[in-house]
């Protein structure tokens, strides 16, 4: 197992290098790819708009909204507990949570680089 | 003229049992003596007899084996590589459609790196549907990633499915592993050969302890199988290829080992009065047996023949070749198979003829095809291809189209 045992860090490794068969020795590595660069679009959240329903954070299929403990008074005066944040290291940009959210709270912004 | 009789006295190497057994026996009775975990096989002709042979043992408390029922050659792939993947020494056999049905799960044996061996009694392919031997069913899985050795009667087989478990577990390898055995003129004829007493074969072959490699346990946990995104794919291949390459080192050294231990010595290549020959015969298989027939009687004659017996096709001993046959005044190549549309229709001439122009040795080759499906092929059809290489060699060119012998016009 010793050939195993190389950086947790998701770097590019040359092929002498690279472990055999592809196999993966330790469970969930799949939240050390981040997708970011799936994206063409990025979501953006309007924290005035959010009536803080969750619904979005219930379709996303990737887990990528998240739900913080953050306090937000909007100008018209309401103050919600929570903040709805999007992780963009998961977010592939698949625009569902902006087509479901029930305000338009969300939108959909070309990624520039 | 005399007939000339020869008799061999063979001294039986020490503590092996002369037994006699057809080229499918002599395959279940190695993966018996090699004490396999898991064996899953879908009965094709001609392979029938090692399916059978084994189930047999496995009843009779012989082999202390789980015989997975299959419902395909698919299945039967799919099974092996799973149980090898648990870290159990895994067993199968095919032929013809079978292998074709197994195809994609050829890749992914040798992908995955899981050291399955599997016996290959070969056979053609359809259509027109046809049961007897060639070697086109090996041919169309060359590409695939396994290490592919061709027997040349009953004691080889058993003896290479000996080595192939050394070969294939070995942590510098981790390959799949393929014995080929000639359809009917091996799998169905009954040879004397010698069996090697289990606990030397297990001494040879040891099982190795859980963990060596990775396995699936649920314990440590490992994914197997990933997807391989671009920037990943190409490097896991390149390491594959080299894996191949360089089991060769491996395949080698378990041939010598297997003489120092039980008196039959293996090499790559098998090279037959090739001393001082100008006109050499490369071929695999039983069929080399043939041409070695050929070559004894043009010796006879006077005439400067050899011939090599290509052991380890899969990964292809080219180096090797190439020296061998450096001397040689014209090369000749006797394909049991076709490879439709090729710039010649002989596999092996294709990888014979790659090997001696990539490392200059650049002689007259005449590649022939003979024998497919079953078709016999007499030592008379052998020396009359010798006498064609000779013409070629006269005329110092090679063959720019395959020569179908044994064919009626």
């Amino acid at each position: 197992m010793e050939q195993l045992r190389y950086s947790r860090v998701p770097e590019l490794r040359g092929w002498r290098d690279v472990p055999i068969a592809g196999i993966v020795p330790w469970p969930g590595s799949t939240a050390e790819n981040r997708m970011h660069a799936w994206r063409t679009f990025r979501p953006v959240i309007d924290p005035e708009k959010c009536v803080r329903c969750r619904l979005c954070w219930v379709y996303c299929p990737d887990g990528a909204i998240v739900e913080l403990d953050k306090p937000y008074t909007t100008r018209s005066g309401r103050t919600y507990k929570v903040t709805y944040e999007v992780n963009y290291d998961y977010c592939k940009g698949c625009g569902i949570c902006a087509n479901e959210c029930p305000v338009k709270a969300i939108r959909m912004v070309p990624e520039v680089r | 003229m005399a007939a000339r009789a020869e008799v061999v006295r063979e001294r039986p190497p020490r503590g092996q049992e002369r037994v006699s057994a057809t080229g499918n026996y002599a395959a279940a009775y190695a993966a018996r003596d090699a004490d396999v975990d898991v064996v899953a096989v879908y009965p094709i002709t001609p392979q029938v007899q090692i399916a059978e042979k084994l189930a047999e043992m496995i009843a009779n408390g012989e082999l202390d084996a789980e015989m997975i029922h299959v419902e395909s050659e698919h299945s039967a792939m799919s099974a092996v590589i799973a149980a090898a993947a648990t870290g159990a020494r895994a067993f199968t056999a095919t032929s013809s459609q079978g292998l074709e049905l197994m195809h994609e799960m050829l890749w992914i044996a040798a992908g995955l790196r899981q050291p399955v061996v599997m016996a290959v009694a070969t056979r053609a392919l359809s259509a027109p549907i046809n049961i007897w031997n060639d070697y086109t069913d090996v041919m169309s899985a060359r590409d695939t990633g396994w290490i592919i050795i061709f027997s040349e009667n009953v004691q080889e087989v058993y003896d290479n499915v000996v080595q192939a478990f050394r070969i294939a577990e070995h942590p510098d390898v981790l390959l799949p592993v393929m014995v080929a055995l000639d359809g009917y003129i091996l799998s169905h004829t009954v040879e004397p050969m010698y069996r090697i007493p289990q606990d030397e074969v297990l001494s040879y072959a040891p099982k190795r302890p859980r963990g060596y490699r990775p396995v699936l346990d649920p314990d440590r946990p490992v994914t197997m199988g990933v997807l391989a995104a671009p920037n990943w794919y190409y490097e896991i291949k390149r390491q594959q290829a080299e894996a191949l390459r360089e089991s060769k080192k491996v395949v080698r050294e378990a041939g010598r080992e297997f003489g120092k231990r039980f008196g039959r010595y293996y090499d790559l290549l098998e090279p037959f009065m090739l001393d001082d020959a100008e006109y050499v015969m490369v071929s695999m298989g039983a069929t080399a047996s043939l041409v070695k027939a050929a070559v004894k009687r043009l010796r006879r004659e006077g005439v400067k023949v050899g011939a090599v017996k290509v052991r380890v096709y899969r990964p292809f001993p080219a180096d090797e070749l190439a020296e061998m046959l450096q001397h040689a005044k014209a090369v000749g190549v006797l394909d049991r198979a076709i490879a439709f549309g090729g710039p010649t229709e002989g596999p092996l001439f294709a990888d014979v003829a790659v090997s001696l122009a990539t490392r200059g040795v650049h002689v007259p080759m005449v590649s022939f095809v003979h024998g497919l499906g079953g078709r016999d092929i007499f030592v008379r059809d052998v020396v009359e291809m010798f006498r064609i290489l000779a013409d070629y060699a006269r005329k110092g060119r090679s063959a720019t189209t395959t020569i179908f012998f044994g064919v009626r016009e």
